[in-house]
């Protein structure tokens, strides 16, 4: 360091330390600006990436179904030019997916990921004279593991108990417990399509999501196709990329090679996803206003120390001092308040957080949670860089203004 | 003896509603090794001419030239410049940095100038400081001293980068009988043929004057006979 900036820094120093109070003021305004904003930033992408990851593990990253995208053109309208039919959906009753294991079989040629089929139907559990709305999911047991997480989610007993009894069924905990149903129960399942089965129940699963706990229960592929009614198809293959971020490519590939509609979460969550833009977009603005405001706060006491040294000023200017020395020294004090504002800021930042992750919070649809915070440096990074620009920018006009000071008229003044 | 300063035609006028003219034509030098007092009723624009001799101010007409530098058409940096390297000021107020010590002050000419490292820098302001008798307030702050003191601490703060001119606008004003003879006392001493510096003082004290080499009277403006 030159012997000059040495000089300007000492003379920054002194000036910011001859009024302590006012730079205290100064540096807990830029370090709550910061801190919050630290904060806000780990509190929200930290929601959002949880609520992302929780989509994620929870839906398939990417649904094959047999369904449309266009409506299938109608007889008339091919035959007639003059006939245009409108009002048509997508939502044509489709007969399912057909050669499940075929497709299964072809997609692992190249697919980076696993793939598992499923089967839907709606049904009626009884036990003890009690009926309970359920629907029932045919799996996989061997491929399950592979795209969910339910295999993780299984108390008292795993998936491959589906095995165990010919009509093997698991409940969810809340359906369970609607039920009335232990492991080892047996009960009737009554399906949509009239079919009943006799079913043991041999798990029970927890996913900690209300919904799917209350309603859900699970059994072998074949035992689903029987209660849908629709043997040899599937509803859905669900299919779980090694890369989340790529499964809308290898959507698309899926789509051209089966001929069935393929959705990647991004697709099936675009309004989200999209608002979580908006989200993010809001809080920046938030985030950069407050830090704004604290750099005010700066402004305003290096405009009060270049007026209250306006006759240190004149001194330096009149031995000789060049005008850009005399801009650094102001400029520099700002920075001065600005460093140890981040600095503050950044542990109360952090502070904050982790006191945030420290709250339980209960909830009637959930597990109790608590807040999911991310520790992100780019967060710290951010409010860092923006702070101390801020800081810098708001030295400089007083400190310009400082600098353009013209030392005879003080000195006219003064003698 | 040859000209340091070479002041011709200078003329400064305050703009304004109602003009006021501060200097007003004059011609003047000021030779090397000079001493020369710059006498005149108040309000005559002895200052004035001080601040226009001293680069701290710019003449409306005419032309200063220092060391056969012409100086009228530099901008503020080159002033700003010659000021730190060729000039020194002393003024009535001692205007001294409150914050810092006599030594820090008198160390910041050449810490601006750098051309000395840290260490040369410290041993000639001491060196300053003990040979205006002020070695023992060396870490004082200018709170601390006396006027007189704080005075000599302004005035080894303008001897600091060796000046060819050192300018002082009455700076026995503040001080009592004893302190302005020891201010007037260094002033004196420090120029004469050989000494490489000139001095130019403001003042009213016909005492000073009548030790000047030289005494140029200001009146309403003008050099009056
Ligand atoms: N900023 C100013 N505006 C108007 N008049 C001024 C200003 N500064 C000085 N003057 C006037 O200029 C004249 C010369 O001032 P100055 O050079 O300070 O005189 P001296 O030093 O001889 O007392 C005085 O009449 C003073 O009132
Ligand atoms: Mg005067």
């Amino acid at each position: 360091m030159s012997g000059m900036n040495r000089l300007v820094i000492s003379i920054a120093r002194t000036h910011v330390l001859a009024r302590l109070r006012q730079t205290l003021v100064g540096v807990f305004g830029v370090a709550i600006g910061v801190g919050f904003s630290v904060m806000m930033a780990s509190i929200m992408e930290g929601s959002q990436d949880d609520f992302v990851r929780q989509l994620v593990d929870s839906l398939p990253h990417i649904s094959v179904t047999d369904e449309r995208r266009e409506p299938p053109r109608q007889p008339a309208d091919q035959a007639f030019d003059a006939a245009e039919i409108h009002g048509l959906t997508t939502k044509q009753l489709r007969p399912g997916i057909k050669n499940p294991y075929a497709i299964m079989a072809a997609l692992e040629g190249w697919l980076p990921g696993a793939v598992a089929p499923s089967v839907q139907a709606k049904a009626v559990i009884r036990f003890a004279g009690r009926d309970t709305a359920a629907s029932v999911t045919g799996i996989d047991p061997k491929r399950e593991p592979d795209v969910s997480k339910l295999a993780t989610q299984i108390r008292d007993g795993s998936l491959d108990a589906l095995y165990k009894s010919s009509n093997a069924i698991i409940l969810g905990s809340g359906l369970a417990k609607k039920a009335g149903v232990r492991i080892g129960n047996s009960v009737v399942v009554t399906a949509g399509t009239g079919r009943t089965i006799s079913a043991t129940v041999v798990a029970i699963s927890h996913a900690g999501v209300t919904q799917i706990d209350d309603n859900t229960s699970y059994v072998l592929i074949k035992t689903g196709q029987i209660m849908a009614g629709q043997t040899g198809l599937v509803n859905e293959l669900r299919v779980k990329a090694h890369d989340v971020m790529q499964a809308r490519a290898v959507a698309s590939r899926i789509e051209a090679e089966t001929g069935y509609k393929a959705t990647s979460w991004q697709e099936a969550h675009e309004d989200l996803l999209s608002a979580f833009q908006m989200r993010n977009f809001i809080m920046y603005t938030v985030v950069s206003a407050i830090l704004m405001v604290a750099s005010f706060g700066t402004y305003n006491i290096i405009s009060t120390i270049t007026h209250e040294k306006t006759r240190d000023i004149a001194i330096m200017k009149s031995l000789g001092f060049p005008s850009y020395v005399v801009r650094r020294i102001f400029v520099i004090e700002s920075m001065m308040i600005g460093i140890m504002g981040l600095l503050l800021g950044w542990l109360l930042g952090y502070l904050m957080s982790y006191g945030m992750a420290q709250i339980e919070f209960k909830s009637p649809f959930m597990d109790a949670t608590r807040l999911p915070i991310i520790y992100a440096p780019s967060h710290y990074a951010i409010a860092g860089a923006v702070a101390l620009m801020a800081s810098v920018i708001a030295g400089f006009f007083p400190a310009r203004k400082a600098a353009a000071l013209q030392p005879v008229d003080i000195i006219r003044g003064a003698s | 003896m040859s000209a340091l300063v070479e002041a011709r035609g200078l003329h400064r006028v305050l703009g304004g509603e109602v003009p006021a003219t501060l200097i007003d034509g004059i011609d003047m030098d000021v030779n090397s090794g000079e001493f020369l007092a710059i006498t005149g009723p108040s309000g005559s624009g002895k200052s004035s001419l001080l601040y226009l001799l001293g680069l701290l101010d710019v003449p409306s007409a005419g032309e200063v030239t220092i060391d056969g530098r012409a100086t009228s058409k530099l901008n503020e940096e080159a002033r700003a410049r010659m000021r730190l390297e060729t000039l020194g000021f002393v003024f009535q107020f001692h205007f001294l940095l409150p914050e810092f010590s006599a030594l820090e002050n008198v160390a910041l000419p050449m810490r601006a100038l750098g051309r000395l490292d840290d260490e040369a820098i410290l041993a000639r302001s001491k060196d300053l400081l003990v040979s205006l008798g002020l070695g023992e307030h060396a870490y004082k702050r200018p709170e601390q001293m006396s006027g007189g003191q704080r005075q000599r601490v302004a005035i080894a703060r303008a001897l600091a980068n060796d000046p060819k001119l050192v300018l002082a606008d009455e700076p026995t004003g503040n001080l009592d009988t004893a302190s302005s003879a020891q201010v007037l006392g260094i002033l004196r001493a420090m120029c004469g043929p050989g000494s490489g510096k000139s001095v130019v003082v403001v003042t009213h004290d016909l005492g000073i004057a009548a030790q000047a080499d030289r005494r140029l009277n200001i009146v309403d403006g003008k050099v009056s006979a």
